[in-house]
């Protein structure tokens, strides 16, 4: 690794301070980051840890909605959400492996949007707000592509503000060696119609899957989408797997979390 | 250069940092603990685990700064107060839950906090548990083995008898 300076801000405040240096980096749980420095692929002056701030840590939950912690850990969300949005916490219960999950974010993970990570097919299904020390963000608007979000240089994401569905699931379809989605797919019900998110299998990063919502809300079966094609376009082409493989995929794997929704 | 503070295996210890100095680093380099292994160096293998606050991390993945004020636990501090093996390290032994003992630091940590998650797991549960920490010579089964073993449990069905 380069050499750098690291800060540990005990308040957002400080942190968004902090990070108005040139080449300042927030740090979330690192496992993702910290790699990446060891390979030389980023070479901030500055890096900002959030671990240190308390109103970053925690989920309060509101009656329908979950306000998670932009520093919560994977594991914290894990048992948290046992009770309260189980889906949620399944997923975060089976991102990386459990050294990770005890360091990881979920802010962490947001901000940087990997096109194969988990959270954020449960924020753009969930129909979730992003919170930063500036604005909320519909999910909708913030994912906009393979890592990239609208957060603008020195934002933070300070808590993620979480819709509970009447009914959903989560089905990931793992890489067995980094246990990213190969294919991921969050499917959520709620009152007023059906969300579908994918990740792991767009260069786009996560999107919805909008013919499979139509279809979803006017039947919640795994039948509904019997009859759909998913375009291999513009999906990941890897060793892991081609196009055509994640486009079939990302149907198998949406009947699944369908036939699993609860 | 920053001065970090934590307790070490219940000890307190104080060391200047860098701030890109990871908790492996300060562990074998300072304070010369290298039963902490480093394998990968790329946060895949798990033979650097170490408890931070009673919670498994993989110390590669974590700057030392972060740990400041923290109690941290490594394999030197697991053996019973008496220098005898503690149950899990025995069950190791007993079942040959290693061949050339590289991984097995990383192994026995997160032995423990499994077992403190789960202290009855399936051996599916001990498979997906130790999904983060890579062993090159076993094959897992005698692991596996060794921490159904140390749960207490019969380990007579378990594969590669």
């Amino acid at each position: 690794m380069y050499a750098f300076d690291i800060e540990r801000p005990t308040s957002v405040a400080d942190a968004v301070a902090a990070l108005k240096d040139e080449d300042a980096q927030a740090l979330g749980g690192g496992q993702t980051l910290i790699p990446t420095l060891k390979q030389r692929l980023a070479a901030p002056s500055k890096l900002v840890s959030l671990t240190g701030i308390a109103d970053m840590q925690g989920i309060a939950n509101d009656g329908d909605t979950l306000r998670i912690g932009g520093a919560t850990t994977h594991a914290t969300v894990a048992v948290d959400t046992a009770d309260t949005y189980p889906a949620l916490a399944d997923l975060a219960s089976h991102i990386g492996d459990p050294a990770v999950r005890n360091r990881g974010t979920i802010g962490g993970s947001l901000a940087n949007n990997d096109p194969s990570a988990c959270y954020p097919a449960v924020a753009l299904a969930s129909g979730a707000t992003i919170i930063t020390n500036t604005r909320e963000i519909a999910a909708d608007d913030y994912f906009q592509g393979m890592f990239t979000t609208a957060l603008e240089d020195g934002e933070i994401v300070t808590a993620i503000s979480m819709p509970v569905p009447e009914k959903a699931n989560y089905q990931k379809f793992v890489q067995p060696a980094s246990r990213f989605a190969l294919v991921g797919v969050f499917v959520a019900k709620f009152a007023d119609g059906v969300r579908v998110a994918v990740t792991g299998a767009s260069n786009e990063g996560v999107h919805r899957w909008t013919e499979a919502e139509d279809a979803l809300s006017a039947d919640f079966s795994a039948g509904a989408i019997a009859g759909l094609t998913v375009s291999a376009d513009n999906l990941i082409a890897d060793l892991h797997g081609s196009p055509e493989y994640r486009a079939h995929l990302v149907k198998v794997m949406t009947g699944r979390a369908v036939a699993a929704a609860s | 250069m920053t001065t970090v503070t934590m307790t070490v295996n219940g000890k307190p210890v104080s060391e200047n940092v860098e701030g890109r100095t990871l908790l492996s680093t300060l562990l074998r380099d300072d304070l010369r603990l290298t039963g902490t292994h480093i394998g990968c160096d790329t946060s895949q293998c798990g033979a650097c685990v170490v408890h931070v606050n009673g919670e498994a991390v993989k110390s590669c993945t974590m700057f030392a700064i972060e740990a400041d004020g923290a109690e941290v636990s490594t394999i030197e501090g697991q053996a019973n107060a008496d220098g005898s093996l503690n149950v899990i390290q025995q069950a190791f032994q007993d079942h040959h839950g290693l061949q050339c003992g590289f991984c097995t630091p990383g192994m026995v940590m997160t032995t423990a906090s499994l077992l403190k998650e789960n202290p009855k797991p399936t051996e599916a549960e001990v498979r997906t548990y130790l999904e983060g920490n890579i062993c090159r010579c076993t094959g897992y089964h005698n692991i596996v083995k060794a921490i159904m073993a140390a749960s207490g449990q019969d380990v007579s069905a378990i594969a590669a008898e």
